[in-house]
């Protein structure tokens, strides 16, 4: 049980990283991108998810003094 | 030019992880002995060599379509991470990447460990050089097999990854020290650019959207993901103004 908990958490943090909410918000573009069938929507929400994810860490950070 | 794409794109993720896993494979040569070390590095090769030649053409089952929609998906948040990490190291939000300190503190470890012999080997010296190389290898058989699968080229890709290892094995054999002056926090920007932007171009596609002039508008994909990281970069340096 242990083993597969870890070979999992492996997973985890291989594919989505230290902030889940960016590829949650991923799935939720791509999702929409399909939903309306056009190409212009997916790089714009990757730019606000990826400057969401960036001020978070970066608040983040300033507040333990990096 | 996706073919230009995929192998550079291979070829330059390859080499930065071998970087990576040259520093531990030199670590643990050097502090437990070079037969341990290369026995683990080489078991640790094969074991990528088995994942990539076995996954490989079993994806190429998989419909393009969907393949692309999942692959896309995986490279997106794969790619961000990278992206984000670098972003934050080029504005000073995180310690850039320094494998003469990495070096030293794995050397340091890998000499206070304890001697236990296993089938001849040095145990610890075997499992650091394995377990450094696989979890290394491992993001490189990542991209090996999603880039060369969505391509329907994992032969191409995994050339890519096998004249990086040429390439960074040889330097590493000549000097025999970390390629501390390897810009590795560049080539981890540029890879991070990479990924993102296949994992739009491959995204959008695999959702049953069509890009305007279809291989063409990858350059200008391109074009918004390295603008968008640049200005993302002059942002977070605004805000921080202690960086120097």
């Amino acid at each position: 049980m242990k083993r597969i908990a870890s070979f999992g958490r492996f997973w985890w943090e291989f594919v989505v990283g230290d902030d889940w909410r960016a590829a949650a918000g991923i799935v939720v573009a791509i999702g929409i991108t399909a939903a309306i069938g056009s190409w212009w929507f997916l790089p714009p929400a990757v730019a606000l998810v990826l400057a969401l994810s960036l001020r978070r860490e970066a608040t983040k950070s300033s507040a333990q003094g990096h | 030019m996706r073919d230009g794409f995929l192998f550079a794109s291979a070829f330059i993720a390859s080499a930065v992880e071998m970087v990576e896993a040259l520093t531990i494979v030199l670590a643990s040569g050097l502090a437990r002995g070079w037969r341990s070390s290369l026995a683990g590095l080489g078991a640790a090769t094969v074991a990528l060599a088995a994942i990539v030649g076995a996954l490989g053409p079993a994806l190429t089952l998989v419909p393009l379509s969907a393949l692309r929609l999942v692959v896309g998906a995986l490279l997106l948040a794969f790619g961000l991470q990278w992206l984000r990490k670098a972003i934050l190291r080029a504005s000073g939000y995180k310690p850039l990447h320094d494998e003469d300190a990495i070096f030293a503190r794995e050397l340091e470890g890998a000499r206070a460990a304890a001697q236990e012999q296993r089938a001849g080997l040095d145990w610890y010296g075997f499992t650091l050089s394995f377990k450094g190389v696989l979890l290394e290898g491992l993001e490189v058989a990542f991209i090996v097999i999603t880039f060369g699968s969505t391509q329907r080229n994992v032969g191409l890709a995994a050339a890519a990854a096998g004249a990086a290892l040429v390439l960074v094995a040889s330097v590493g054999l000549l000097v025999r020290a970390p390629l501390a002056r390897v810009p590795e926090n560049t080539m981890k920007f540029a890879v991070g650019v990479m990924l993102t932007t296949f994992g739009i171009f491959w995204a959008t596609e695999g959702a049953g959207a069509h890009w305007p002039g279809d291989d063409a508008s990858l350059p200008g994909v391109l074009a918004f993901v390295i603008l968008l990281s640049f200005a993302s970069v002059t942002l977070l340096r605004r805000r921080k103004p202690a960086f120097a």
